[in-house]
């Protein structure tokens, strides 16, 4: 997600705090045995208490490995939910060690607020969602449509920016809270809603009928989403980045939660050191050898964690796309563990 | 003696009294009343027939899932799925009692406070303002005497409404108080720190402070002093309330003749005998409306900490209804949230009436 205004405040007090909360998150963690990632105040598929109120989430489950890699128990985790605009304060001033709240990579972001991304676990974008009655199939075909946006968001410089490439004209119809804009939109106010993709997923199932509305296929953004943690903290930056790869590669090795315990006996070179049986991958960057069959045995790979918490068989159901991996025709790739 | 059977008394021919009397001489006395009467009516009829059948008729009740909904009504069943949540947030199930112990509790404290003759009174006013937020911090914390520890990150939902509208109201009255004596004290510096307090907060509004507290203050702290984010939220609600309490205390201050504070001071009381003993229990009474207005105003202001992402009963509500897994239920959960708001506003505010009554001691001018 995107708020436009982070405020000049938080960049004078990232300047302020750059170097005060930096190093030892690692001893930390392992001191108090607990990890604490900060999450969305509820966001479906990525950082949502569910019925048992347990966080769930692509977002969550990446904190959950995370811990699983250095505690060893993926449910020594305290999640903290932290509004758009107080995610990164809480991050700089080491409230929380991870933040994994659906926070989209941008330039600035990564070089002036005095932290890192650890790298990218969802490929999201902009996108359109329109009713099936249209009966459009892209949305250059949309030029004077009504559309509903949240307020507040990039979403809508995007909007006004792909229109005017593209030379077309739009009425904006704009509301307060994702609720509100699917319900103007149900109710007709606008033709089509435009949102990240998976955004829209998650607001389409709140519609009466959700098979009248469809997603369009056009993605007018990048918004690659990822965990962030604190500048200067290179052990930690270390694990976080090794985590999410790791979850990519045993999905790309075929390990998974299920088959985990026979791998550990393979004879293939690249499983045995995934597994810690050779080359001690955990002992550099400073965690047990068995980080990573932790992390698959408790959490699953990349791709059960898709699967689970947005994937085909939730209520979300949004396809791998660009999320799937490179050799799947997407573009999770994640550098080789050797 | 003859004897004189009396007859008994024929009522009233029911053109005066009797439900038809009535009818006809409040609602139907004049065309103009009996039209104005049935397009009343029509309103009534064509506002609250839809809402009681969504609300009632058509509603859902009973189920686990989104297939118990119709959707032709209201989905309750969304409700009562997530009540828990709703009412104790991220605390864990096991440790419920300690909850429902502390619900059970303040019925039982506030309620002789309501009625007019309850055994032990003064008491269990007293302990409601003293040994009830012990107990109950002791309860919700736990970590000692064998008790799970429960950090406040757990708490949720209408406990942490409950908690920080309680911890707002019993601290903000003394703070208030003392804020409104300062301001009008006879002592410069006094005076100054108290009017540049209250000020100060008033001059805010309740999200700044919020903000701040949740946000600036983290990163003036040095690293690793980081303390609890709710407490930090807390003292700040409190500070804000206290200085509108001051306020509204100097109102009532102010309104005390002359003579009460010179009939004082000629018994020979001291300033702060004079004050607990003759103006404060005057001037208190004479805001009470002020006082529970503002009572009221804090607890619908708790939802603000919603935006420095603690779960009070809004946000519970708020995150609820984005979950997939239900259809578009926001109404629902809003209609709840909204009806305990008022169910606890509207108690407040028949209970300042009833303490006013009571405490009217005949200076009705």
């Amino acid at each position: 997600m995107k708020y436009k205004s982070l405020g000049i405040l938080t960049a004078i007090a990232a300047v302020a705090t750059f170097s005060v909360a930096s190093a030892g998150t690692l001893e930390n963690v392992k001191k108090k045995d607990l990890l604490t990632c900060g999450v969305s105040t509820g966001l479906p598929g990525f950082s949502d208490p569910d019925k048992n109120k347990k966080w769930t989430g692509l977002d969550a489950d990446y904190c959950k490995a995370v811990a699983a890699a250095v505690l060893g128990d993926a449910n020594k985790v305290k999640f903290v939910p932290l509004t758009a605009k107080e995610r990164f304060t809480a991050l700089q001033s080491g409230e929380i060690d991870i933040l994994s709240r659906n926070t989209t990579w941008t330039q600035t972001r990564d070089t002036s607020l005095g932290l890192n991304f650890a790298g990218v676990t969802y490929y999201d974008g902009q996108g359109f969602m329109v009713s099936k009655k249209l009966g459009v199939k892209s949305a250059k075909e949309l030029s004077g449509a009504a559309v509903c946006i949240q307020a507040g968001t990039t979403t809508e410089l995007n909007l006004a920016d792909y229109f005017r490439f593209n030379n077309m004209k739009y009425k904006s119809v704009v509301y307060d809270t994702s609720d509100q804009t699917i319900k103007g939109f149900e109710a007709g106010r606008c033709d089509m809603l435009t949102s990240d993709q998976s955004q829209l997923y998650a607001l389409m199932t709140k519609l009466k009928d959700p098979a009248s509305a469809m997603v369009l296929p056009e993605i007018i953004s990048k918004e690659p989403l990822g965990p962030v943690v604190r500048q200067g903290d290179d052990v930690w930056f270390n694990i976080n980045k090794w985590t999410l790869n790791a979850l990519i590669n045993a999905e790309e090795m075929g390990i998974t939660s299920q088959n985990i315990n026979e791998k550990k006996s393979s004879k293939d070179p690249s499983v045995m050191r995934f597994v810690g049986k050779s080359k001690n991958l955990g002992k550099k960057i400073s965690l047990d050898n068995s980080w990573a069959v932790n992390i698959i045995a408790q959490v699953g790979n990349y791709g059960e964690i898709f699967e689970r918490n947005v994937g085909k068989n939730t209520p979300l159901k949004i396809a791998r796309g660009l999320n799937a991996l490179w050799n799947k025709g997407g573009i999770m790739y994640a550098p080789p563990m050797r | 003696m003859a004897d004189i059977k009396n007859s008994a008394d024929l009522s009233p021919p029911s053109e005066i009294i009797g439900p038809l009397a009535w009818l006809r001489s409040n609602l139907f006395s004049s065309p103009l009343n009996s039209i104005s009467t049935l397009i009343g009516l029509y309103i009534v009829y064509a506002l609250f027939i839809p809402v009681i059948d969504w609300a009632f008729v058509s509603a859902d009740w009973l189920g686990n899932n989104k297939d118990a909904c119709s959707l032709k009504g209201a989905c309750w069943v969304f409700v009562i799925q997530r009540l828990d949540f709703f009412i104790y947030g991220f605390y864990p199930d096991a440790e419920y009692w300690r909850v429902n112990i502390i619900f059970v509790l303040l019925a039982l404290l506030i309620m002789p406070q309501m009625v007019e003759k309850a055994p032990y009174k003064r008491f269990s006013g007293w302990f409601f303002l003293t040994g009830f937020p012990i107990i109950a911090g002791v309860l919700l914390l736990g970590g000692i005497l064998g008790l799970e520890p429960v950090s406040t990150d757990k708490w949720g939902g209408l406990l942490l409404t409950l908690v920080i509208s309680f911890v707002g109201i019993i601290a903000a009255l003394p703070l208030g108080v003392l804020l409104a004596l300062g301001r009008r004290s006879k002592m410069p510096a006094i005076r100054i720190i108290c009017t540049a307090f209250i000020e100060l907060w008033r001059g805010v509004p309740l999200i700044s402070v919020l903000f701040m507290a949740s946000v600036m203050l983290p990163l003036f702290l040095p690293d690793g002093a980081n303390f609890n984010k709710l407490l930090r939220a807390l003292i700040g609600i409190v500070m804000f309330q206290s200085a509108y309490m001051a306020e509204v205390i100097r109102g009532g201050l102010q309104a005390i003749p002359k003579g009460q504070y010179e009939a004082a001071a000629s018994l020979g009381l001291g300033y702060w005998k004079s004050m607990s003993l003759i103006i404060l229990p005057q001037a208190l009474k004479l805001v009470i409306p002020g006082i529970v207005n503002t009572f009221i105003a804090l607890f619908k202001d708790t939802t603000l900490v919603l935006i420095i992402g603690l779960f009070d009963l809004l946000q519970t509500v708020n995150s609820a209804i984005v979950d997939p897994n239900w259809p578009q239920v926001s109404t629902e959960g809003f209609v709840f949230a909204g009806f305990v708001f008022w169910i606890f506003c509207f108690s407040m505010s028949r209970y300042s009436i009833a303490l006013e009554r009571k405490l009217d001691t005949g200076h009705k001018r």
